[in-house]
């Protein structure tokens, strides 16, 4: 049981991250495509009427975890005080800046505020996510009771008293934060034409060298801050198909966006950001928040609620997320096609 | 301070400011679909018209909502992880409900709303104006199932490790206290979004910005206006205060500002607390009359405070009955006016009745004000319980989490919430002026084609 519901949180974590992941992305290369009002305009309307939904999959995932594994909800959210609350702040900043640019169209000083807002927002965001997945994996100094609390930032190591951000934490910052904007530029490159197209394919197209260096970096990291991530891959060797498809997506992102199939490039960098962070869940297993010290670690066991908590919900969850599949359905295809340079809502 | 009084600070705060958005975004809702209904219906694009005004006011307080929404659900992990780690396996039920059944729901079709007329098309426009206001009130029942839970506990057993684990799912979602407490707080939303409709209705009347419109607004809140007062007296008030004497009589009292066990306890209109001589200052009251309305006897013996031990009486008593007494009071100013509006709109005397229509126009943040007292009413009268008889608040908080951190974070949203109000209160008087000048133009539209 705890198993299936493992399974269904690192699903939607992995939905939550494509979806709001491209127009997180989108935020951080707001101003490398679009170069001018009009243009900045156009790169919202992108995103305008599906953020608010990606944003969503955050609660979604949010309430599951709260009520599946409540242990962790409490211990999670408690040790990373600060980032969480400064993560609210951010979202608050870039929803402001997406929906309140449109308000006042004509006013070169507004707009400008909120692009600014909006795209530094986005990055901030970016960083932080990154850092709070390297913090679990990395680990976190939890005591007996499975609360733990740490600052900011410390001596900047991975032993010790940790902090939020170490080198290592801060390297993870730096992944999600190239990884988001190739996957913001390809999804850009897919809903836009003409100058902002090739823009955004150009972006792509140099950032993708990055992101090959960060993640080799990374994962270089990983093996050197948690080692026993490999146990899993050991033991169930399937599991060796994930870092394949981390190498063959990041192939396939290159190989489209040189072809100019942006649609297929934003596909594999989907395919990219679910293969790293299922690679990072399968090797945790059954971890759910390791700690410094090993016999305090969070696992599924022993952060999960009760028997029939857990099935009844089984019985309202596949449902509700059927339903929710079907309004985004909708939801695409009567905004689908690209976004013209200039034109109103 | 201690970070437990912080900790309640900032979730009061955040909670608070929070629910001004929602109410009316809930209260705006059915009203817009009903503008949309009679759109379709008479064929009358002057309703639709006034559908797509409001609709973007409801746009611009519904992202206010939902931005200070997140702040909600994440504070129950950040500042009270030992109430989550005790109560998250029933609470985060209903709070994952929502983010699955609602905010799904509300979030792909509120851009559809807003931004879709046209390629939607009418019938399809009205569908999704109608799936918005599904969406805001199951969002709203949801929380109030996680709140009457916690004023209410039900369908659960205490497990091995202390915590709590569901055993009925049913128990939770149909909690006879989320029932009572769903109907009233609704209501309340209704009037908040009615009265804010009239009240802009009687603001261009009399500032002769928008005649046509304005008596379509005026029209609209003072029918919707009156009704949903009346129903926040009774009978969702009645049936709500019932829920307080049955299954939490020791708030009834603190509400009441009832200290000795009386028969025959008279109903206080007015008067002070005194804590140290635990009485009543300057009451003036209705003899007899809250032993009637809680048991339908005039004699009837209604528990005072005295009857209850100390540990177990609300912690803010004062502050619990001055807010009780200010949503009564204002419920029934409330139904004074709405009753006399609509006699007024009856007769064909309301649009030439200054005097009413400056009242309607100035009686807009008093809505506000009383669902936000209602609100205190009961989570103040929940206290000194987190999960009433279960859970002390005391013992809920993170206590990882050092006051000085709790302290940081609350002045944040203070700077934040203060930085947002200000947007809020520009958008909000730039789109009146604007929308007058919308209005007019489709007015015109409307003659030209007639």
């Amino acid at each position: 049981m705890e198993l299936i519901w493992f399974m269904i949180v690192a699903f939607m974590l992995v939905c939550y991250v494509i979806l709001d992941g491209f127009d997180i992305g989108a935020g951080i290369v707001h101003y490398f495509v679009g170069r001018n009002d009009a243009e900045r305009a156009a790169v919202i309307r992108t995103i305008g009427p599906v953020w608010d939904g990606n944003e969503v999959w955050l609660l979604a995932t949010g309430g599951v975890l709260y009520f599946a594994f409540p242990m962790l909800y409490a211990s999670a959210f408690s040790g990373f005080y600060l980032p969480l609350i400064m993560v609210l702040w951010l979202l608050i900043m870039r929803a402001a800046g997406i929906e309140l640019r449109h308000q006042l169209e004509h006013n070169h000083m507004w707009t400008s505020f909120w692009d600014f807002v909006f795209s530094l927002a986005s990055i901030l965001l970016a960083i932080f996510f990154g850092a709070a997945l390297g913090n679990v994996i990395r680990g976190v100094p939890l005591n007996a009771e499975g609360y733990f609390f740490e600052p900011l930032f410390t001596h900047w190591g991975t032993t010790g008293e940790t902090g939020i951000l170490d080198w290592f934490t801060v390297l993870s910052g730096v992944v999600a934060f190239v990884a988001l904007a190739v996957h913001g530029a390809n999804y850009l490159a897919m809903k836009t034409e003409d100058e902002l197209n090739i823009r955004a394919r150009k972006v792509v197209g140099v950032g993708w060298y990055a992101l090959v260096g960060v993640t080799v970096l990374s994962l270089w990291a990983v093996m050197y801050v948690r080692p026993t991530l490999l146990d899993n891959y050991y033991a169930l060797p399937i599991g060796w198909l994930i870092p394949a498809a981390v190498v063959a997506s990041l192939a396939a992102v290159k190989y489209f966006n040189a072809k100019g199939q942006d649609r297929n490039a934003f596909i594999s960098s989907s395919v990219y950001l679910a293969m790293m962070l299922g690679g990072a869940v399968f090797g945790l297993f059954p971890l759910v928040l390791p700690a410094l010290d090993p016999a305090n670690s969070l696992t599924v066991y022993n952060a999960r609620a009760g028997d029939y908590g857990l099935s009844v919900a089984l019985l309202w969850w596949p449902v509700g997320i059927i339903i929710a599949l079907g309004y985004y359905t909708f939801l695409f295809r009567t905004f689908k096609g690209k976004v013209k340079v200039g034109e109103e809502h | 301070m201690e970070s437990l009084t912080l900790d309640r600070l900032q979730f009061a705060f955040t909670v608070t400011y929070h629910y001004l958005f929602p109410q009316l975004t809930m209260g705006l809702a059915p009203l817009i679909v009903i503008f949309k209904s009679l759109a379709i219906w008479k064929k009358d694009e002057l309703w639709n018209e006034a559908a797509r005004f409001w609709a973007k006011i409801f746009g611009i307080s519904f992202l206010f909502g939902v931005v200070t929404g997140i702040p909600m659900e994440f504070q129950f992990g950040t500042n009270w992880a030992v109430f989550s780690k005790y109560a998250g396996g029933v609470i985060g039920q209903t709070l994952a409900m929502e983010g699955t059944f609602a905010f799904f729901l509300e979030s792909s079709f509120i851009g559809l709303f807003l931004f879709g007329e046209k390629r939607l098309g009418q019938a399809l426009h009205w569908l999704s104006a109608f799936l918005i206001f599904v969406g805001t009130w199951l969002s709203g029942w949801f929380i109030i199932a996680t709140n009457a839970w916690m004023q209410h506990p039900v369908g659960y057993e205490i497990a091995a490790d202390g915590s709590v684990h569901l055993t009925s799912f049913w128990s939770l979602v149909l909690n006879e206290w989320a029932i009572y407490q769903y109907l009233h707080n609704m209501g309340g939303a209704l009037v908040t979004g009615s009265f804010a409709v009239a009240a802009l209705g009687a603001f261009y009347i009399l500032s002769k910005q928008q005649v046509q419109f304005g008596k379509m607004f005026v029209k609209a809140g003072v029918i919707a206006g009156c009704v949903s007062s009346i129903w926040m007296l009774f009978p969702s008030g009645d049936w709500q205060g019932k829920m307080v004497a049955k299954h939490q009589p020791v708030t009834l009292a603190a509400m009441e500002g009832l200290f000795d066990t009386t028969q025959g306890a008279p109903l206080v209109l007015i008067g002070q607390p005194d804590m140290e001589k635990k009485r009543l200052d300057n009451a003036i009251h209705i003899p007899n009359a809250l032993s009637f309305i809680t048991y339908q006897r005039w004699d009837a013996e209604v528990k005072g405070l005295n009857e209850f031990p100390e540990d177990q009486h609300p912690d803010n008593i004062p502050l619990l009955y001055y807010s009780f007494h200010i949503m009564v009071g204002l419920g029934t100013i409330f139904i004074a006016i709405m009753a006399i509006a609509v006699v007024w709109l009856w007769r064909g005397w309301l649009f030439e009745s200054n005097w009413l229509l400056w009242i309607l126009m100035l009686l807009f943040p008093f809505p506000f004000i009383a669902n936000t007292v209602g609100w205190m009413t009961a989570e103040l009268g929940r206290q000194p319980w987190l999960v009433y008889g279960l859970f002390r608040t005391e013992d809920g908080a993170s206590h990882l989490v050092s006051s000085g951190n709790v302290m940081f974070t609350l002045i944040g949203f203070m700077g934040m919430y203060t930085v947002l109000s200000l947007l809020y209160i520009f958008l909000m008087l730039r789109r009146i002026e604007h929308g007058a000048d919308e209005l007019t133009a489709a007015a015109a539209a409307a003659r030209g084609e007639n």
